[in-house]
């Protein structure tokens, strides 16, 4: 990154957003995850495969917070998948101001996947490109591309990542 | 030959009765390697456009044999297995790329772009000593190749001599439906791999059941993508092998018949609909179709969203389903961008395909330990013939095991 973040009550609060976002996502308030979006956002999964090539298609891919919430009222309501919950890990933060208020995140995750029978498998890790920016006294993601290491996609993905 | 009926002893009813160790069963597996996939039948490996160059490749799969497609200098496509001559090495590992010629890592034996061996490292010896025999001929050890045959962009091989040329082995109908979605030059727009804990041929049945399409698959019938009270019907091709299942979506008609079913959830709309806004492409009217070419091979028409998608088996209780999504290289901005919005409802994360990972797996658990127990399919009759105006049946998935059934002398 060009220029990284010279300060340090920025950086931590740019961290806790991350945080509660994927906390929101592990402790099943999924209802809640489209607010840590824009109204006019984007929201994609793709493969590092795809991504590398330069070929747009991802696995998930919306450009309004209401396509996530059509995402969440769908794995509530009409798609059938064996239950089970993510515990992800972050890290390797770096945070680049950007002309016009807004921040260029990156970090690393680690997706566990435990099914309700117990199975626990590292269903995905990769990285978030994130575009960050102020909304009022919080902050949003105008864009969030999560891009998986594997090209593969074990059976489904309904939980976002 | 050792005879068949030794393995599994297929019940009298017919193609409506599937014993369950046909999923399972690795005496059986192994003779589908033999029997289908070295067979008679034909297997999609390649758009040409992943193909640009002399010397583009990409590695895949027949059943359980690797298998390189490359273009040589003379612009055609051929396949070989991806195996030394030598001592049975991959000799290429990458999915995809370009090469001028193919070296093994392990002894630098050099293939060119058809698969003949031009070089052996130290072939003369060293200082006069070692080397090959003077009578081994480069000629006699190049990679195993297959036949190839090209088709309006999709490239299909075979191990087989006696299949016949592909058009003919496809049939009328199904050319029909590929001349109609590889009308023009397409535009590759991304992959998805998506590797289930099932038995391959658990998938074959599932991609030609339209019976659970909209009972399943709760996100289509929900929003009106497909129910079974559109016009549509199935289409059979050589005997039941192939088939191509359709519908027409200005055509609803819906009666009451899906009232209490779990696929219809009343008040559940889109907040933003513009996730289904699609645009028709041609004047049939056909908003669906699903295309099967025995035995992995399937194309997909959703609405805008166009794909290939191929069936690789790894073992007899797991498979990798792989797509490549295209467009059409005049799509404008608008439509392109609406096939990817559109790819939300396919692949591993699709909102009305998620759910055809998980039944298989769920039949893999349901099935296991009782192998001469069946399934029961008669939707639709007992026979497999093509129908119009209905796909409350289960005549395709008949189809299949008719095709199934003939090869493996079953």
């Amino acid at each position: 990154m060009a220029t990284p973040l010279d300060d340090a009550a920025l950086f931590r609060r740019i961290e806790d957003f991350l945080t509660r976002c994927i906390h929101c996502i592990d402790d099943d308030r999924l209802e809640e995850w489209p607010d840590f979006f824009t109204e006019r956002c984007r929201y994609k999964i793709i493969s590092r495969e795809n991504h590398d090539r330069g070929l747009p298609l991802g696995v998930m891919e919306c450009d309004s917070r209401g396509m996530l919430k059509d995402r969440i009222a769908s794995l509530r309501r009409a798609n059938v998948y064996e239950p089970h919950t993510y515990r992800h890990q972050i890290s390797a933060l770096q945070v680049e101001p950007l002309d016009g208020g807004a921040f260029a995140c990156r970090s690393n995750y680690l997706v566990v996947r435990t099914m309700t029978g117990g199975a626990m498998s590292i269903f995905s890790t990769g990285r978030y490109l994130d575009r960050i920016v102020a909304e009022g006294d919080d902050l949003r993601f105008e864009e969030r591309l999560v891009v998986f290491e594997s090209r593969q996609v074990e059976t489904l993905l309904v939980i976002p990542l | 030959m050792e005879r068949s009926a030794d393995l599994i002893s297929w019940p009298p009813e017919g193609v409506t009765r599937v014993p369950y160790a046909v999923f399972s069963d690795p005496e059986l597996y192994q003779r589908e390697q033999e029997r289908i996939f070295r067979g008679p039948t034909w297997h999609f490996l390649a758009l040409e456009i992943e193909l640009p160059e002399t010397g583009s490749f990409k590695t895949a799969r027949i059943g359980d044999t690797p298998v390189i497609v490359v273009r040589d200098g003379d612009g055609a496509v051929n396949a070989m297995v991806n195996r030394c001559a030598h001592k049975g090495a991959m000799i290429c590992f990458e999915p995809c790329g370009k090469r001028e010629n193919f070296t093994c890592v392990y002894h630098s034996w050099t293939y060119d772009l058809k698969g003949n061996l031009t070089t052996v490292a130290f072939r003369r010896g060293i200082n006069g000593k070692g080397g090959m025999p003077e009578d081994f001929e480069l000629g006699d050890h190049g990679l195993e190749r297959l036949r190839v045959e090209r088709f309006h962009g999709l490239v299909f091989a075979t191990f087989s001599e006696t299949a016949p040329p592909l058009t003919e082995y496809l049939g009328p109908e199904m050319v029909a439906n590929i001349e109609r979605l590889f009308d023009r030059p397409i535009e590759l727009l991304g992959y998805h791999h998506q590797p289930m804990d099932n038995n391959w041929k658990l998938y074959a049945e599932n991609v030609r059941d339209p019976y659970h399409a909209t009972l399943l698959h709760t996100f289509f019938g929900t929003f009106r993508l497909n129910t079974l009270t559109m016009d549509g019907g199935i289409t059979i091709g050589r005997d039941g092998w192939h088939h191509i299942s359709y519908s027409k979506m200005a055509t609803e008609r819906h009666k009451g018949e899906y009232d209490g079913l779990r696929s219809v959830v009343q008040d559940f709309g889109l907040a933003d609909p513009s996730l289904i806004a699609s645009r028709p492409e041609r004047n049939d009217g056909i908003t669906l179709a699903i295309q099967t070419i025995f035995p992995t091979c399937i194309v997909q028409q959703i609405s805008n969203s166009l794909a290939v998608r191929w069936l690789v088996p790894l073992g007899p209780d797991r498979c990798e389903l792989h797509w490549a999504l295209f467009g059409y290289r005049d799509d404008d901005a608008e439509m392109r961008a609406m096939r990817l919005k559109q790819s939300n409802l396919v692949g591993p994360a699709g909102l009305v395909s998620m759910e055809d990972g998980l039944v298989g797996e769920l039949v893999m658990r349901g099935v296991a330990g009782d192998g001469a127990a069946t399934s029961v399919i008669e939707m639709g009759g007992r026979d497999v013939r093509s129908t119009e105006n209905s796909r409350a049946t289960e005549t395709s998935v008949r189809g299949f095991w008719h095709g199934y059934r003939a090869l493996m002398d079953l």
